[in-house]
This record gives C-alpha cells, sequence and structure tokens, in this order.
C-alpha cells in the first residue's frame, strides 16, 4: 500500500479467526484494498456480531458505521447493508456484509451497540431496509411526511416533489418537480472503451479483436481483426475499373455534356497568363 | 403535626392531593429548531418534569441535501467541494477522509510535501474549529468575552486558508493525490510567527478566564458523565471517548500522511463529563500547535501533488508547452479519473471525531456509492441518556459540549 491512508495492524490472520470463530455463519470473506469483508449469514446475525465482539483474537468492540449499498442489478437480495467494527484493543478495523431485499427484515443490533438505532434508521429512511428489533424505525433524515427512499439506483436525483411557500395558500405547498433547465447527465464513457450504445458503424465490426483494441499478452492469442477475411479465397476475377459499376462513380447524369461555364472566369483567346 | 399524623397512617404527598397542592405532569416542549444554542437546526422533542429533563427525541434532517446522492452523480473530483460542505467549522478534516479513501483506492503514492501541508492545515483546521466550539460552549453557559477573543484567532485561521487556496471556508484544498496548490514561504513564516506570538496569547487569555471559573465549573462539572463503557457501545470518538478516559485518537493509533513522524500527547479526561470534554479540546489546540511546528520545520520541498498524470491535472506553465499535458488536463477536467472498483472505509480524526467514507468504486468515473460517517451522528443519540434528569439550562452544556454542527449531521 503506497498511498497514505490510515495504518492499522495488519489483515494477517483476521479470516482465519473469523471463520474459525463463525463457522458456517461466515458465507464468504475477502482481503481487499487492504480492509478485511464478511459475508455473513443475514439471520444469525446478531449472533456473529457477539461473537466478534466477544471472542478473544477478534474483539470488536465498536460499531462506528452502518451503511446501506444498493444493488439492483443483482435480481435476488439487491441491498447490502454494511457494519463498519473496530477494535479499540487491537487496533483494527472490519467490514460486516449481509444482503437483503426491501421485505427480509435484517435482525437489529441495537441490543449489542445502542448506537446502532439511529445507523439503522437512516439505512431504513434511505433504502427501505427493515430491521426487526429496532424499536424506533422512524424516518431520521428525510423530510416528515416523505415517502420513497431517496437512495436506491432508481429513486432520480430531482426526486419527485418540490415545495415552496405559496402566498395564496399561505403555507409551505408541495408541487411535482418542475425542471426550468434539462437534467444534465454526461456521458462520460469513452467510445473506445466500452460505452454501452452502438456507435453508427460499430454494428459492421463484430469481430474477435478489432483493430486498436489491447493486445492480449500472449502472442498466440492474438486474432488479427481481417483474420478471417484474409483466409477467404482470393476473388476469381480480378477487379477493373471498366464500368462506373465497378469504379463505383455512379452513372452519369442524363446531360452529362460539357461542364457549364463559370460565369466568373472571362474566357480569353489567349489563355490566362498571356 | 398534620404531616406527622399523615405519615403514622403512611398517607403521602400526592396520593390525596388537597387544598393547595397542585398536581403536575410531564409536559413537553420544543427546542428549536431555530435556538441561538441548538448550533444550527437542531430540533429536540424534551419532556420535561418541571425543569427536570425526562426523555429528549432529537429530530435531525432539517438540513438534509441529499450529499451522498449527489456524490454519486458526480465525478471524484466533482464530488470533493460537497465535502468542505459537511462540517463547515473544519472543512479541511472533512475533505482529509475523502482524499485518502480514494487515494486509497487509487493505491497513489502521494509526495512527502504534499502530506506535511495536508497535516499542516489539518491542524490549523482543528484549531478553527476548536475556537469556534469552545468560544460558543463558554457563550452558551453565560460568558461573552471569551467568545470574543477567540473569534479572533478563528479570522486569523480563515486569512490563513484564504492565503494558501483562495477560500476562506470552502477551500478544496485537499485533492486526490495531494494538495492543489503550494503555499508560498511567506505564508509558512507568518503561520510560524503566529503560533510562538498571537495564538498562544490570545487563546490562554481566553481560556484563563474559564477554566478555573467557579460559574463555569458548576455549570459544567458532573454534567452528563459518560462511562468508559457507555463511551464504547454508544460509538463515541475524537474529544468524547477521550473525555469519558478512553486514550484513543486515530492520528496517534492510526496515523495517516505524516502524522507518525508527529510528536505530540493525547489528552484525556478522567470523569466524562462536560467540563473533562471541553478541557480535552483545550489541551488538542495547544498539541495541534505543536503539531503545527513540526511540520513547518520538517516540511521537505518538492512537488506538492502527486506526478501520475492520469490522476493530478498538469499545472497550467505546462499546458502550454506540452500537448500531452493539455490532453490529460482536458481529460480530468471533463471526464475525470477512473478509479478501479473496490469498497474501502477510510476514517481520520476530525476535531470532533471519527469521520469516516465508505467509497465503494465500480471501475467508472463516479463512486457508486460515497457513505459518508458522521461524527455527531452517534453524539446527538447518546443526549437522551446524557440529559437524563439534568435540568433544563444544562441541555446548552451538554450540546456545547458535544460539538455538533449539521452540516455534517444532516448530510
Amino acid at each position: 500500500m503506497r498511498a497514505p491512508s490510515p495504518a492499522y495492524v495488519a489483515n494477517d490472520g483476521v479470516i482465519d479467526a473469523a471463520s474459525a470463530a463463525l463457522g458456517g455463519r461466515l458465507l464468504h470473506s475477502l482481503d481487499a484494498v487492504g480492509e478485511v469483508a464478511l459475508h455473513v449469514d443475514r439471520v444469525s446475525l446478531v449472533e456473529t456480531m457477539v461473537t466478534l465482539r466477544d471472542t478473544p483474537g477478534l474483539e470488536y468492540q465498536q460499531l462506528m458505521e452502518i451503511a446501506g449499498v444498493d444493488y439492483p442489478d443483482r435480481g435476488v437480495d439487491r441491498f447490502e447493508v454494511v457494519y463498519c467494527l473496530l477494535s479499540l484493543t487491537r487496533n483494527h478495523r472490519i467490514r460486516v456484509h449481509v444482503q437483503t431485499d426491501d421485505e427480509k427484515p435484517v435482525p437489529s443490533v441495537t441490543g449489542i451497540w445502542p448506537v446502532a438505532g439511529w445507523l439503522e434508521r437512516e439505512v431504513y429512511d434511505m433504502y427501505g431496509v427493515l430491521f426487526s428489533g429496532n424499536a424506533d424505525l422512524r424516518r431520521i433524515l428525510t423530510d416528515y411526511g416523505f415517502r420513497g427512499h431517496p437512495q436506491r439506483k432508481d429513486f432520480p436525483l430531482s426526486g419527485y416533489v418540490e415545495l415552496r411557500y405559496s402566498e395564496e395558500a399561505k403555507r409551505v405547498v408541495y408541487e411535482p418537480v418542475q425542471l426550468a433547465q434539462d437534467f444534465r447527465t454526461f456521458d462520460f464513457m469513452s467510445p473506445w472503451e466500452g460505452a454501452e450504445y452502438v456507435l453508427p458503424g460499430d454494428e459492421k465490426a463484430k469481430l474477435p479483436a478489432e483493430k486498436g483494441a489491447p493486445t492480449p499478452l500472449k502472442a498466440d492469442e492474438i486474432v488479427k481483426a481481417d483474420a478471417n477475411v484474409s483466409a477467404k479465397k482470393a476473388p476469381s476475377d480480378p477487379k477493373t475499373t471498366e464500368s462506373t459499376a465497378q469504379s463505383g462513380a455512379g452513372k452519369p447524369g442524363p446531360s452529362a455534356g460539357e461542364k457549364p461555364a463559370n460565369p466568373d472566369v472571362v474566357p480569353s483567346a489567349k489563355g490566362q497568363n498571356q | 403535626m398534620t404531616d406527622y399524623l399523615d405519615q403514622l397512617e403512611k398517607r403521602f404527598d400526592g396520593e390525596d392531593p388537597e387544598v393547595g397542592d397542585v398536581e403536575i405532569q410531564n409536559y413537553t416542549i420544543n427546542f428549536g429548531p431555530q435556538h441561538p444554542a441548538a448550533h444550527g437546526v437542531l430540533r429536540l422533542v424534551m419532556e420535561l418534569d418541571g425543569e427536570i429533563i425526562e426523555r429528549v427525541d432529537p429530530h435531525v434532517g432539517l438540513l438534509h441535501r441529499g450529499t451522498e446522492k449527489l456524490i454519486e452523480y458526480k465525478t471524484y473530483m466533482q464530488a470533493l467541494p460537497y465535502f468542505d460542505r459537511l462540517d463547515y467549522c473544519s472543512p479541511l478534516c472533512m475533505e482529509h477522509s475523502y482524499v485518502l479513501a480514494v487515494e486509497k483506492l487509487l493505491d497513489l503514492e502521494v509526495p512527502l510535501r504534499a502530506q506535511y501541508l495536508r497535516v499542516l492545515f489539518a491542524e490549523l483546521t482543528r484549531i478553527s474549529n476548536h475556537m469556534l466550539n469552545l468560544g460558543s460552549h463558554v457563550m452558551d453557559v453565560g460568558a461573552m468575552t471569551p467568545n470574543l477573543w477567540l473569534f479572533e484567532i478563528r479570522e486569523d485561521c480563515m486569512n490563513f486558508f484564504e492565503r494558501v487556496s483562495g477560500a476562506r471556508m470552502h477551500s478544496a484544498y485537499f485533492r486526490p493525490g495531494g494538495v492543489h496548490q503550494d503555499a508560498p514561504l511567506k505564508l509558512l513564516t507568518d503561520i510560524a510567527d503566529w503560533l510562538d506570538t498571537r495564538l498562544p496569547r490570545l487563546f490562554e487569555d481566553a481560556i484563563s478566564l474559564v477554566a478555573d471559573n467557579r460559574i463555569f465549573k458548576q455549570r459544567n462539572v458532573d454534567i452528563a458523565t459518560v462511562s468508559r463503557d457507555d463511551a464504547i457501545k454508544w460509538g463515541f470518538s475524537g474529544p468524547m471517548i477521550r473525555g469519558s478516559g478512553i486514550a484513543w485518537d486515530l492520528r496517534k493509533s492510526q496515523p495517516y500522511d505524516v502524522y507518525d513522524r508527529m510528536d505530540f500527547d493525547v489528552p484525556v479526561g478522567t470523569r466524562g463529563d462536560c467540563y473533562d470534554r471541553f478541557m480535552v479540546r483545550v489541551e488538542e489546540v495547544r498539541q495541534s500547535a505543536r503539531i503545527m511546528k513540526q511540520c513547518l520545520n520538517e516540511m521537505p520541498e518538492g512537488p506538492i501533488a502527486s506526478l501520475d498524470r492520469k490522476v493530478v491535472p498538469p499545472k497550467r506553465a505546462e499546458m502550454k508547452r506540452s500537448m500531452e499535458a493539455l490532453i490529460h488536463h482536458f481529460k480530468l477536467y471533463t471526464e475525470g479519473f477512473h478509479v478501479p472498483a473496490g469498497d474501502v472505509y477510510v476514517a481520520t480524526e476530525s476535531p470532533k471525531g471519527e469521520f469516516g467514507v465508505y467509497l465503494v468504486a465500480d471501475g467508472t468515473n463516479k463512486p457508486y456509492r460515497c457513505k459518508i460517517r458522521p461524527t455527531a451522528f452517534s453524539h446527538l443519540q447518546a443526549m437522551d441518556f446524557m440529559s437524563k434528569g439534568h435540568m433544563l439550562a444544562d441541555t446548552t452544556a451538554i450540546l456545547g459540549a458535544m460539538d455538533i454542527v449539521f452540516g455534517e449531521c444532516d448530510r
């Protein structure tokens, strides 16, 4: 790790210790970008957290953060709830991930860490993830009477309602959002690097590796863009330009006589430079 | 005599109200959302028994601007200024977590001078933040003068921010890969002079008025004591956890940038009350000044941002001569840089506590998810058990010692 990010105790052995302590409750684990992430079973989350807090060698005493993430492309269990734990005694951080959807409730960890109360309320507010056992699962950040869950990927950035003070009604009124200017989304993807749309003319080039594509590391993997073209037998009749059909010049017009004279040029008998 | 007879007959007050007895019920009041001591738009629904607080239900979110949602629609560079606007009392410390998270995902090396500059200005931010907090805390419990003197220091800090970045508050000075601009030598020498002369004079004068003041102690000592266990369970961090006697400072235990080269002490409280939290912050200001002096002494010459031109844009002079630099500049300010897929949780010691950023990158030029961990969320949540049984007037002392800013709490 060359970046000057916060340096805590190395991750060595944490996954082994966690998998030994959790057993089948640990679905899979990951040690990437210098951080340990444990994906655990949702139903037994509370026991998992107690184990992580109380097992010697793990000792994650503090719950610092609960973050929700929405992956709508996953199909089942689109939401991920991420618990960031901190060990004060071992000076180590770990993340615990559980997956759920908007119906299956996640067991609340307020019994272990009372701080989870608001953090779970926020995930509920932003994503609509339910937490069973949280006694006070109200909205927290959005407006009183707000509808929808704004951090979901299918919730528009502009929202659905806007409010203003109405002079006639003498109160704040809610109205559907009207954008004075079009919502600006910029497509930053380079057309050469995996844009999803098809540029005009791209449909012709469905070849194994297009010209200009990155070269595979092994030479025997290289397939030239014109590989199957060159393998084809050469056309039997040689190309000529005898007819306009072959040269591609098009048919001459009906009155393809002499060019019309340019009115700007005064013809002189002697020629231009005389 | 009648009392004595009542006692013999095992009759007590309240059971049998007579003429002259008034039956008192708990009543609920709103504290805020427009209240000068609420430090922003905080609405506390308080249930009072006379003047004793029975229950507090903080309503937050009145300053919710959807920062996290907006960041998902911005490139990594465009998302940075949103962090200034979270905790607008310590903007550079907010940026710090974010740039470290982006650098961690990119695995980007940062030149030493940039790391020193970041630490220097992060500590200046800490001083500036504590000036506001200490001053307003003192004013909330009834003293006027120290606040005015501490605002002098804060104004000096603002001037330094302006001189280094061009903006007094929303500096956008820390960038992924380093800092935006180099600090001129005159600025660094001015900061050094200020640390030696003006800061200690104004600060110690102001604090000497309150630190041993009888009224100030009456308002703060033994108010809202938090035990070590409670501090851990409620996810406290920063001066709040140190006030409860746990020597936990991310700058010390999980050093980032060049904090591992710095020599400083971590003050802790002994009783975990409002006075301890106040005094922890007072000592932190002195330690920050110490760190800044070390930065100024040790700061090497060199580049102030990574030379990786795929992340850090070139300087303007370079653009005038090099086509390559011009292309990089154009690409970085339109498309931005792409961050490899992965997720990190990076937390730094902001003046208010642990400020974390959980960043999920999906390989494009925009964050897939950027969850901000505000310090105020866990601290304000503890307001209920901290103020239970205290008087209504103690609310302001408790809030002042919590150091809450709603830009960060509500996001």
